[in-house]
């Protein structure tokens, strides 16, 4: 897996510039944290490099081969092999499907590619429960009978389904407690460790990013701004917003708070 | 049923219980469509339903005998009015049925593929909104003939484009739902996501205006009949029993009270059903 | 006495599967210019709270069965409706989580506040300075003076050209002020917000924290401040309570609750918040989840979940154990090392 993206630009309509030149690479099993405030461009770069979203200028290099310029045949086989787990744990599940459905439809829909039969897909199903910390009781269970821990279990299950070799999160784990962030990034830690997947991390947590990411870039108003090694950008930022946007984290420390009296 | 299923409608039926209004709704309702199967079976004169007339029995006031009294044929309007509820029923169930499988088809194509395809669709219903539904029917009439089916086609041919508007609305906005984009980037086609993502998603909207269309539908069927080109006689049917008893008012009142309250009990029911339903299946609009 | 005292409350909340124990006795006393963090997981019990300090629950389904709520001395659990509107909204102000009771979009910015204003300068004359029986002129002109002056207050800038604006032309973190604006225009003694800058970036989180930071130095402002955001409260809050599934387990200053948390849920919610320290994958998380409130378990509600667990934990509740001059701890583990 390589995933290399050249001079990326998204305009909506004539005035908003949602990605501007935006270049970025990817490397083999990493984990690669992508920072940005609201409205600065993450979800429209994950939607380009899906192929939901045509880009208005630029490239996206999947192991070589440019995914803005595939035929939909392609483009279809292609999206077994870059998933997606989406930020709302309560917005991204059917609520009239079981979890059986939700994680065995990717099977379903690439079955020509998988070639799994009925029987063989509810094995992987709860196969892929297992992964996830869930288990065969859950199977026939709808979205709203789960906390939103467990239905962003669901979401990574199905997001694995068709054997994906990266996985973009989007903000996985805003919508979750401390307490339940903690078990989701342990559990996507884990899942890193034994399939060798690679990572493109997105979030607003600073905290988060700092702990799971191996690189990082900073994007503001569609721009990369900053990149490098993640312990090197959080201990030097070299831009203006780089610097305002780590002085704005809350660290957990109340020492450390810069609104203390006496 | 999975337990899931069942808890759930349990849970539905509880919100619903806690508006007297709709289990007033839900008892007219079930009691219509009870005497609809059963009552023609049951009727106390049904060979005047058949069409038999008896000029010996004209005009009797309401009674122990004949509860509803007679009309001017004689016949039992007790019995006329009860199998009257299932053409009435049958109509207002096909009405709405035809028009909102065609409006749903309509509207689903134009939410979902927008562009120049929704412009054209919706244009085509916006014409056939404005088309008055009676003058509609009417023309339908002329040229088909009178009866039963041509009725209900000719309603439901005016009918669905309000079903295409709400339902373009509701595709429209579940196209932009995670869980569609989700499907989307799994590499599922247009029908797996309309069938199986966007449709029973927005089944409840449809389900509540089909029951609240209903009455209204019966109401329709019922105007048709009474103008004279909807069902003819010898088919009881409670709006052309209440045309026929217009003639006759207000000196034997009961020929037209008893049809004309059916009526009003069915759209009655079927409003305060539809009304229950919203706030089961879509707790959202509840205020 | 303090400005604010909960004490001993009890809150249930009927729904179709049954009444849940919603609040099981909390007891919470907030004083001027002190700022409290009210933080747990989702579903325990902080915004009905808040709520409920503002008597703002409807019963049905609310039950109270027992305890009070004294602000500044008045009995709120016997204050009448009236009553209870000449504090919102003057002497209590409040910012809520539910983004549907926010700002209206059909009405202008500066409508929505004068409003607000004028129902303060109905209770209390003098919030617009005008004597009594003004006429609705000049009261009008005031209360608008005044919403400019509370945005210019809360950092809007240019607030005389931005009154007349609607609210979509404000972004988010300019909305989240106006909200602000709007709770403080009957200078409250007491502002309860609820998770006010959960849905804002970090930028403007900071920049919200400055302006409840400064309000309180200046007007002696006291604060309950609903999150569950644990880098805010350590950042903002004077004190703070945890909250376990309709309890206070564990409350005091902040910084000794954060120093030397007491309580086995409060550690384990601390320790599952990234910092520099953590190492990726070995994140501590909390096995279990919270409880059904319909059927809560006996005792303390967090033995289910705790590693300290014994069998007298599930006997009674335990009572809060001093462990510092202002901190408290609900653990029968920490009250026998005590
Ligand atoms: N379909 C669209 N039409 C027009 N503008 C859009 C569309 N989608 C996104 N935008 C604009 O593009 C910009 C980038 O949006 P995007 O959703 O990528 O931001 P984001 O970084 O994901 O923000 P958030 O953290 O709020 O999710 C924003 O200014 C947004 O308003
Ligand atoms: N109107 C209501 N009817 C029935 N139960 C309710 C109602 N409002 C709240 N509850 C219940 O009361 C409990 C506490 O809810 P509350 O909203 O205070 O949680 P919270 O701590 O504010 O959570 P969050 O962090 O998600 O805002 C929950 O179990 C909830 O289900
Ligand atoms: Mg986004
Ligand atoms: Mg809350």
């Amino acid at each position: 897996m390589s995933l290399e993206i050249i001079g990326l630009s998204k305009h909506y309509g004539r005035d908003v510039v949602a990605l501007n030149d935006v270049s970025l690479q990817l490397r083999q099993g990493e984990c690669f944290g992508l920072i940005g405030e609201s409205g600065s461009g993450k979800t429209t770069l994950t939607r380009c490099i899906l192929g939901l979203e045509p880009p208005t200028s630029g490239r996206i290099l999947f192991d070589g081969v440019d995914i803005t310029r595939l035929g939909a045949a392609a483009m279809r086989r292609m999206r077994a092999r870059i998933q997606i787990v989406f930020q709302d744990p309560y917005a991204s599940l059917n609520p009239r499907m079981s979890a059986h459905d939700i994680i065995a439809e990717p099977m379903i829909i690439h079955r020509a590619t998988l070639g799994l039969e009925h029987r063989a897909r509810t094995d992987r199903v709860v196969e892929l429960l297992g992964l996830v910390g869930l288990g065969p009781q859950h199977l026939s269970r709808f979205p709203h009978e789960f906390s939103g821990g467990q239905r962003q279990r669901i979401g990574i299950a199905r997001a694995l389904a068709v054997n994906p070799e990266l996985l973009i999160l989007d903000e996985p784990t805003s919508a979750l407690d401390v307490s339940v962030q903690a078990q989701v990034l342990n559990l996507l830690h884990s899942i890193q460790q034994r399939l060798g997947l690679t990572y493109l991390f997105i979030t607003h947590d600073l905290g988060v990013v700092r702990m799971v990411a191996d690189r990082v870039a900073l994007i503001h108003h569609g721009r990369i701004v900053e990149q490098g090694d993640t312990a090197q950008v959080f201990a030097g930022p070299t831009t203006e917003y780089g610097r305002m946007l780590l002085a704005a984290m809350p660290e957990p420390d109340p020492d450390l708070s810069p609104y203390r009296r006496g | 049923m999975s337990g899931a299923r069942w808890l759930n409608l349990r849970r539905g039926f509880y919100r619903f219980r806690r508006s007297w209004l709709s289990m007033v709704g839900l008892v007219i309702v079930a009691a219509l469509v009870l005497v609809a199967l059963v009552g023609p079976a049951l009727v106390p004169h049904p060979e005047h339903v058949a069409g038999g007339i008896n000029t010996t029995a004209r005009f009797l006031t309401p009674s122990a005998s004949a509860w509803f009294g007679t009309n001017e044929l004689g016949q039992d309007v007790f019995s006329l009015t009860i199998a009257g509820s299932r053409v009435s029923l049958l109509a207002g169930i096909s009405v709405v049925v035809l028009a909102a499988g065609f409006g749903t088809l309509v509207g689903a194509v134009a939410g979902y593929y927008g562009g120049w395809l929704d412009e054209a669709l919706m244009r085509f219903t916006d014409l056939m909104l404005t088309l008055p539904s009676l003058i509609l029917a009417m023309a339908v009439a002329a040229a088909m003939g009178p009866g039963l089916g041509n009725t209900v086609f000719a309603i439901a041919l005016s009918w669905w484009p309000g079903f295409a508007r709400l339902v373009r609305g509701e595709v429209m906005a579940k196209k932009a739902d995670t869980f569609v984009i989700a499907a989307r980037a799994l590499g599922a086609g247009t029908p797996r996501i309309l069938g199986r993502h966007i449709l029973p998603n927005i089944a409840s909207p449809i389900i509540i205006k089909m029951s609240l269309d209903m009455g209204f539908a019966i109401l329709t069927v019922a105007s048709l009949g009474f103008v004279g080109i909807g069902v003819k006689p010898p088919t009881p049917e409670w709006g052309s029993l209440l045309s026929t008893a217009r003639g006759y008012l207000p000196d034997y009142w009961w020929t037209a009270i008893f049809p004309g309250s059916a009526i009003f009990l069915a759209v009655f029911g079927f409003n305060l059903l539809g009304d229950g339903l919203r706030d089961v299946l879509d707790p959202r609009a509840r205020r | 006495m303090a400005l604010l005292e909960i004490d001993n409350l009890h809150l249930a909340m009927r729904s179709f599967d049954g009444e849940a124990q919603v609040l099981n006795g909390i007891s919470l006393s907030v004083d001027k210019g002190q700022v409290w963090g009210l933080v747990g997981e989702t579903g325990c019990g902080k915004s009905v709270t808040g709520l409920s300090v503002a008597r703002l629950l409807a019963s049905p389904p609310a039950r109270y069965f027992g305890g009070a709520i004294r602000f500044d001395g008045q009995d709120l659990m016997q204050a009448d409706e009236a009553a209870m509107r000449r504090l919102r909204g003057r002497r209590i102000g409040m910012i809520f989580q539910d983004p549907t009771t926010n700002l209206n979009p059909v009405f202008r910015i500066g409508e929505q506040m004068v409003d607000v204003a004028l129902h303060a300068g109905a209770t209390d004359p003098a919030i617009l300075g005008l004597p009594q029986g003004a006429p609705r002129r000049a009261r009008l002109a005031a209360a608008r003076q005044l919403a400019i002056r509370m945005l210019d207050r809360v950092g809007i800038p240019k607030a005389v050209d931005r009154v007349d604006d609607y609210p979509h032309q404000f972004s988010g973190g300019m909305r989240q002020r106006v909200l602000i604006a709007m709770a403080l225009i009957g200078k409250p003694d007491l502002l309860i917000a609820d998770e006010p800058t959960t849905a804002l970036d970090v930028s403007v989180q900071a920049q919200i924290l400055q302006l409840l930071y400064d309000l309180v130095g200046e007007e002696g402002l006291a604060v309950l401040l609903i999150t569950h955001n644990l880098g805010v409260v350590a950042q903002i809050c004077s004190h703070v309570a945890v909250m376990y599934a309709g309890n206070i387990v564990e409350s005091g200053d902040v910084r000794s609750v954060f120093k030397q948390p007491g309580h086995p849920y409060t550690r384990a919610l601390l320790a599952a918040v990234p910092t520099v320290q953590s190492v990726r994958g070995a994140l501590q998380d909390l096995p279990g989840a919270v409880p059904d409130l319909i059927h809560p378990p006996p005792g303390c509600r967090f033995a289910p979940r705790c590693a300290l667990a014994t069998p007298a934990c599930a006997q009674a509740l335990p009572a809060p154990v001093p462990v510092g001059p202002l901190h408290s701890v609900s653990c029968l583990a920490v009250g026998a090392a005590a």
